[in-house]
């Protein structure tokens, strides 16, 4: 047991209930997500793990009849009571969506879209954010010869490192994943697990993923949810091989789901 | 009677009213441009009408109608498109926003003469303008409006959520985000609407009988001071259009040509608004391939 290196608590979350409309989707959720580890969430279509994920930047008010009960503290500060702003908040918790959806621009445009709007204006400075998030992605290699080129001609995977990286170049804390991997290959999936592991020395990560082999391969801690709820939280190793709830073990044994 | 038999005629039904409505736009087309294209010359086009003689051209005519679709077109595409932006992107969901739907959707069916009699109070009488080319221009901005909103609106939701998502979720403001992704996204649609509409704009007459007027004054093509009497570029100047033109030949012309100049008259019309549709066609086409093609 590692006592000493005390991870910084990134996100508290204490009895969340979501509503839409009459739909009672979230139910008494509490989690607790630290700096430097990957979280997976894990669990059937519809068991609300999307809808969990995109309270964490609140991307969820975008969606019409949304009510929230308790608290989701970003560093312990709770999105649900004070005036949060959206702004500050979205450029600190990074999103990464389920097929890649780069701006039809050029890739260089791509990674400089957030950095300039917040204010960046220096050429040199961009073009080092655009070099160094590309290398964190390691697509670097790939796409250095034709920066200016459109975004669009890339590969499924290729869109998604993009995306990755222009999510980097606002400089977040956290990066949010919303099933990353479900539209690509299995080629272009590890390149993007390997880059979650490297993304970690850096950043908090939450995936929300429905490939358990995906989410014990790389993931820290995990938690298992069912209609609404979270059955079981733990660390990964323990979830996989000894899950306490027998609805955590049916699921990643594969009897429904 | 078994399906396969009321399917045939249900498709052969279809067809039918197909080649109905081709064959109608056709005969027309070749009606208005059999009898009007001859008149076409260089001439016609460059010379101004005449009131007794024959030999008449429309010049005038023609750069009126050039010109108020210019200022009608100004006037109605930024407030159009703010009005689209609205409804998609700000209006809640509710009994205001289906109030405001409403009313749009009933400013966009208002008889174009009631649109023109309203204007004939409104931008002549209590303005005390006149006959104007700006008073023409608001009576088309009148149905021109709801159209523009209509469009802009419908191109701006159909703009990939994931792209705007994608925007919102880095921290973008939401009037960034429609600034910079959105209304790219949307541009094609809303060009496409915009030449749409002028087409119409091009062929009303019945708003412009009574805002823009029935005469021209003598224009001088080399002044461009915008505040002389004489000059095209006046806006407080009446102007009769193409389609006013022809209609106004039509019932009071004294000339001895009548039919060869409305005929010439509505060849060029009928050709213009044919451009009009094609080019937005085209542009729309060529604009969306430059966005989404992986150049």
């Amino acid at each position: 047991m590692q006592v000493a290196a005390a991870k910084e608590t990134i996100f508290q979350v204490n009895d969340l209930n979501l509503w839409y409309d009459d739909f009672h989707a979230l139910k008494d959720v509490s989690l607790e997500a630290l700096n430097n580890e990957i979280y997976a969430i894990i669990g059937p279509s519809g068991c609300g793990k999307s809808t969990f994920i995109k309270t964490l930047n609140l991307m969820i008010n975008m969606e019409p009849g949304v009510k929230m009960t308790g608290e989701i503290n970003y560093k312990n500060k709770n999105l649900l009571d004070s005036r949060v702003d959206l702004v500050d908040l979205r450029r600190k918790v990074g999103m990464i969506f389920q097929k890649g959806n780069p701006f039809p621009q050029s890739i260089y445009d791509n990674i400089v879209y957030g950095p300039k709007i917040h204010g960046i204006k220096k050429k040199s400075e961009l073009d080092e954010i655009v070099e160094t998030t590309l290398k964190d992605v390691a697509l670097w290699d790939e796409v250095k010869d034709r920066l200016k080129s459109s975004a669009m001609g890339l590969s499924g995977g290729q869109q998604q490192r993009l995306c990755i990286a222009r999510a980097l170049a606002t400089k977040p804390d956290v990066v949010l994943m919303d099933e990353p991997t479900s539209a690509l290959d299995p080629i272009s999936t590890l390149k993007i697990e390997e880059l979650m592991s490297e993304l970690k020395k850096k950043y908090c990560i939450v995936i929300v993923t429905h490939n358990m082999q995906q989410a014990s391969r790389i993931s820290d801690k995990t938690a298992f949810f069912l209609h609404g709820r979270v059955v079981e939280s733990a660390e990964t190793g323990k979830i996989f091989s000894n899950p306490e709830d027998k609805r955590t073990e049916d699921y990643i044994s594969g009897r429904f789901g | 009677m078994n399906s396969r038999i009321t399917d045939r005629i249900a498709t052969g039904v279809f067809y039918t009213i197909a080649a109905i409505m081709v064959a109608l736009l056709l005969y027309l087309f070749y009606f208005i441009l059999s009898n009007g294209l001859p008149q076409v010359t260089w001439d016609f086009l460059t010379s101004p009408s005449s009131s007794y003689q024959a030999g008449g051209g429309i010049r005038d005519q023609l750069f009126n109608s050039l010109y108020i679709l210019f200022i009608t077109m100004i006037i109605t595409v930024p407030l159009g498109v703010c009005g689209g932006i609205y409804m998609a992107e700000y209006a809640k969901p509710g009994k205001i926003t289906n109030f405001i739907r409403t009313c749009i959707e009933m400013l966009a069916s208002l008889p174009s003469i009631v649109v023109g009699l309203f204007g004939l109070l409104i931008f002549v009488n209590i303005t005390g303008w006149g006959y104007t080319i700006i008073g023409g221009a608001l009576a088309l901005t009148i149905f021109n409006i709801p159209v523009m909103v209509r469009v802009t609106e419908d191109a701006i939701r159909s703009v990939p959520k994931e792209q705007k998502e994608a925007s919102l979720a880095l921290g973008i403001t939401r009037w960034h985000t429609i600034k910079t992704v959105i209304l790219p996204y949307a541009f094609p649609g809303i060009l496409t609407g915009a030449i749409l509409a002028s087409g119409r704009v091009f062929g009303e007459a019945a708003a412009l009988l009574y805002t823009a007027g029935l005469s021209t004054p003598t224009l001088d093509y080399g002044n461009w001071n915008p505040f002389a009497e004489n000059s095209p570029l006046n806006i407080f100047r009446p102007a009769e259009t193409l389609a006013v033109h022809i209609w106004s030949v039509n019932t009071q012309g004294l000339i001895p040509d009548v039919r060869e100049v409305a005929n010439g008259a509505s060849a060029v019309l009928v050709i213009a608004v044919l451009v009009f549709n094609l080019l937005a066609r085209w542009l729309g086409s060529v604009i969306h391939k430059k966005l989404t093609a992986g150049k």
